[in-house]
Formats: structure tokens, sequence, C-alpha cells
């Protein structure tokens, strides 16, 4: 059974009603089944308007979007395209319509018509996922941001998606919370084998996909792995962009002539490195 | 000026089964120019603190003191310290509703009942202290701006009103690092300028780190440790059993000194952490 799902753009371009420009400008990638794709940019680049293309809330004005071989153009296939490719969004308050933690779950599943039976066996394999099985019967308001937000993760995982796109889903979280989405979404890629697309201005969680995307007005700049984005300091500075402080102190080091390798992104990793200079 | 908070406590809904203590028993004083940076986990109640210190919310119980006077009482009164206390919500860019940027600024100091030209004077230099060019932006609407010029919009309409304490509460959420480092530069350069005293509501350990004289840690309703940030990123498990956790350079040299490694765990910013590496490197190749 296949369960991670590919994206593809082909020479997408998309216009605002209205708008005076183009906020998407010929953008062609693809998204490959299983791969965890971070995309960053300043405001105002485009990011969360191609998010909203990727599960048809939005449709291209010229080029197309197929989330595995489905055009989002296509009326008819649109409520699939929507299950396969779940979205999560940065205020959790807003994607939490019920009053129990496992009735919100239920939410996605019970509107697509799917038996009771079957849809219980989805919130408890959804809690479980997100380690939420013990708030079940809990209010979500009494919960933490990061439990909010992987409450709303939860009801994306009980559609049975094959692809969860995070639109800067940790902008409103304590620092633990952002930890806790990080994690989950790492384990639904790594274990559930989700197609993952993160989009933030956190560096320090972009460090942790397969692939980094950069965006700038409307266009994908620059793209490659992790170690290959932020290695480039200084041209990511020029984008109005940062990377984390660990990189920056490799970067800060190099300058003072100290042969730092450039694939160190993490904590971790730099300690490793440190303990063998000093 | 000073805020003295003597024994708050706030409760919503009281007498109700959903009555909640939002927070409780809050002793703080932030004296006349200090930058404060208050941070605590989502829900710890930090929002609920600052909406007392310009009258929005009424204590329960306690006091909060605004330099010496009680506050609390008459309408008049209150007024009066909305001027003086200015509070830039989350995303404060949602509050924006006129036609043109000028009128949205101005719409603070038209209900302080000031002349025309002490409005415009206001409106100009408040747009200014927020980097926005008064003559290219003014007639423009707030809604064809960027995210992070309409923040700047929303903060200028606080600043138009000469408050002496400015209360910011998240003012960088959801902005680009470009975008979050101007308003962050803009804030210190407004303390230095104008002498305000600041409250800076934050969850980004970096910037307080690098910005505030002081920080108060808020945790389930309660304010449970006040110092300077070198005293407060000490405590790193406690810090993460609170929610919160300490910058990534400070939480490098924590595990280096955990490896053995002779060097200072009150590193805050990335330019400390380089020079306390360069020391070490310099002293083993003297060695």
């Amino acid at each position: 059974m296949k369960i991670a799902a590919e994206i593809v753009a082909l020479d997408v371009h998309y216009q605002y009603a209205g708008g005076n420009s183009l906020a998407l400008e010929n953008i062609n990638l693809k998204i490959k089944p299983g791969e965890f794709v971070a995309i960053i940019g300043p405001n105002g680049s485009g990011k969360s308007t191609l998010a909203k293309l990727f599960n048809g809330l939005f449709a291209p004005t010229k080029g197309d979007i197929l989330v595995d071989g489905l055009n989002t153009k296509n009326k008819d296939d649109i409520w699939e395209i929507r299950r396969k490719a779940g979205m999560v969004f940065q205020n959790p308050d807003n994607q939490i319509v019920a009053t129990i933690v496992e009735e919100d779950v239920a939410f996605g599943p019970e509107n697509l018509g799917i038996p009771s039976e079957q849809i219980r066996r989805r919130i408890k394999e959804a809690l479980r996922i997100v380690e939420l099985t013990d708030f079940a019967d809990k209010a979500p308001h009494l919960l933490s941001g990061g439990q909010k937000q992987r409450v709303a993760i939860a009801g994306i995982l009980a559609m049975k998606p094959d692809c969860i796109i995070l639109d800067e889903p940790t902008a409103m979280l304590d620092p633990v919370g952002r930890k806790e989405v990080i994690t989950t979404v790492k384990k639904l890629n790594q274990d559930e084998g989700k197609t993952i697309v993160l989009i933030t201005h956190f560096m320090e969680e972009a460090v942790q996909a397969d692939r980094v995307l950069v965006m700038e007005k409307g266009q994908v700049v620059m793209e490659g792995r992790p170690t290959e984005i932020f290695s480039q300091v200084e041209k990511l500075k020029k984008l109005g962009l940062d990377v984390p402080q660990v990189t920056e102190l490799a970067f800060q080091l190099r300058t003072a002539e100290i042969p730092v390798r450039y694939d160190i992104l993490t904590v971790e990793e730099m300690v490793d490195y440190l303990c063998q200079l000093i | 000026m000073s805020i003295d908070i003597k024994n708050l406590t706030h409760v919503y809904m009281p007498n109700t089964p959903f009555e909640s203590t939002a927070i409780k028993n809050i002793n703080w004083t932030v004296k006349n120019g200090e930058f404060w940076g208050l941070i605590g986990h989502t829900g710890s109640g930090k929002s609920t603190l600052i909406q007392h210190l310009n009258g929005l919310l009424k204590p329960t119980s306690g006091e909060i003191l605004i330099d010496g006077k009680s506050l609390g009482g008459k309408r008049s009164s209150l007024k009066a310290i909305r001027q003086k206390v200015g509070l830039v919500f989350q995303y404060p860019e949602h509050q924006l509703f006129e036609e043109t940027v000028e009128q949205d600024v101005a719409f603070g100091p038209k209900n302080m009942g000031l002349s025309q030209d002490e409005i415009i004077k206001r409106v100009k230099e408040a747009m200014e202290l927020v980097g926005l060019s008064y003559k290219e932006v003014k007639s423009k609407s707030p809604f064809e701006l960027s995210g992070g010029q309409m923040r700047r919009v929303a903060i200028a309409g606080v600043l138009a009103m000469k408050p002496q304490i400015l209360i910011l509460d998240e003012p960088t959420a959801g902005l680009d690092p470009r975008g979050r480092d101007e308003i962050l530069e803009e804030i210190v350069d407004l303390k230095q300028k104008q002498n305000l005293t600041i409250i800076l509501v934050s969850h980004s350990m970096e910037d307080v780190a690098k910005l505030v004289d002081k920080l108060a840690v808020m945790y389930r309703g309660e304010i449970v440790s006040q110092g300077t940030p070198r005293e407060i990123f000490r405590d790193y498990k406690g810090l993460v059993e609170k929610g919160l956790g300490i910058p990534q350079i400070t939480e490098l040299m924590i595990k280096l000194k955990e490896k053995g490694k002779n060097v200072s765990q009150d590193i805050l910013t990335v330019n400390e952490a380089k020079a306390e590496i360069m020391r070490l490197v310099r002293g083993k190749s003297l060695a």
C-alpha cells in the first residue's frame, strides 16, 4: 500500500483577484513521496499562497498542480485532493471546533461519511501518533499551545492523508510547544511515511528537513539540502532570512580562520566539533 | 514611569462553573526606564497580566500603582492612564481599520482632543520612529502594506499618544527574520531616544537574551522568578519544565561545559560564544 503522495507544480503562476502583481511566478517543483520539505522565505514571498495551491484552496492562474496525479483544477477531484493533502495552520485556537478532544479529531472523518466504528479506530490511532491518548476526553481549551496544535494535527491524521502541509504551525507557541510540534512532524515523516511540507520562519526547524526551498517575490530562488542552504549565510541574510545561532557561530569562527565544517547545523554536531578543537 | 504590582490576582468568571484563576499573587516592580522581558508558556497568564497595566482588566484582588498612584477608580483617570501606558497587542495589524495610514495613526491623538497641528506632528514623529517614511506611506491604505509594515503602523498608532510605558505582546510573532530584527532594533532605539519604560512579552529566548535588562518568568499564573537574563538562563532544566527554553547558543555552551570544557555558561549571544571559543583556541595553541 502506498501511503505517501507526491506533489508536482508545473509552470505555476498565481495572481490574486484585484492584485496588480503575480503572487507566484513560474514555479516548477516536485515534492517526492515521503519527502520532508521546508519552505522558508520573507513575509509576502508567496509561501502560504503556494501551500494553499497544494491542497486546492486556490487554483493556479496558469499552470498545474498535481497531487498524486490529480489536478487541483479538476473540481471532481478536489475533495480527494484535500483529503490526501491535509493542512495545519498557524493559530491552534482557530482550528479547533469541538469541546472535547476526541470529538474534534472526529470532525474530519465524520464529514467524509465514514462509519462510526471506523472513526473510533481512527481517533485512537491519530491520538496515539500525536501522543495525546490520555487527553481524549479533555476540553481542548485546557491544553497547552503545543498540545492544541497536536490535536489539530490528529484531526488531519484521522482523514488518512498522504501529505501534511503545515503553514507556520509553531509561530504562536512557546519553546517547548515548538519542540513538541516539530518532534511530531518528524515522527509523521519517519514513522508514518507521510510527505511533509513545512513552512516556517524558524531556521532551527528548517534544518531538520530533507530539502529546503527558499522563496522570494513569488519564486523559488534557492533549493537544496539544509547543509547546502544554511552554509550560504550571507546570501540568506541578503534575502532577509537568518541562520540558526549554531550556524552563525560556525560562520563567525570561519571568518576568524577556524576551519569549521560547512555541514554543522545542530547543537550536537557543534558540540562534537568543538570538543575536538578545544 | 514606574509600575508597582502588589498581590495581584485575577479570576475570570468568578462564581460560575467556568471560574478560573488566570493569575495569582503577582508582585512585580518595574522601575522608570527599565527594559523588561516577560516570558512564560502559552496560557501562563502573560496577556492577562499586561491587560491590567492600563486598566483593561480590573484586579479581582490586589493593587497596581503607576508612578505611585493606584490604578482603578474613576473613568477619567483610566483615560489618562491609557495614554501613558501604551499597549501593543499580539497581531496588532488586525486592529487597523482606517482608509489611510495617516488616519489610522492619528486615531489615538484625535481621541485625546489634540489640535490638528499637534496631531500631524505626532503622526509624523511616530511613523519616523518605527521606520516608516511619512511622505511615502501616509496616503496608502494600511491593507496594501506588507505584514511587517502593517505592524509598524499599528505600533506607530500607540506611540502617537506619547506613552511613557510601552508594553508589547509578542511584537515579532509571524514576522520573517528581517522584519523581526528591524522591529526589535526600533524598540531598542525608542527606549534610548525616549527613555521609555518597556515590557516585552516574547516566546523567543534568543530575542530577550539579546535585548532586555531583566526578565520575569511566568508559570501557571504566577511570576516564579525574576532576574537578569544571565541569571534566568542558568536554570536550563527549570525553564524547560516550565514550557520555556534557553537560547540555542547558551545551550551549546552548557553542553560543552558538561563535556568537561572550561567554558563560561553565562553566554547569551553568538558574539560572546565566539569570543569564549577563541580564548580557548588561543590558550590551546599557546600550551
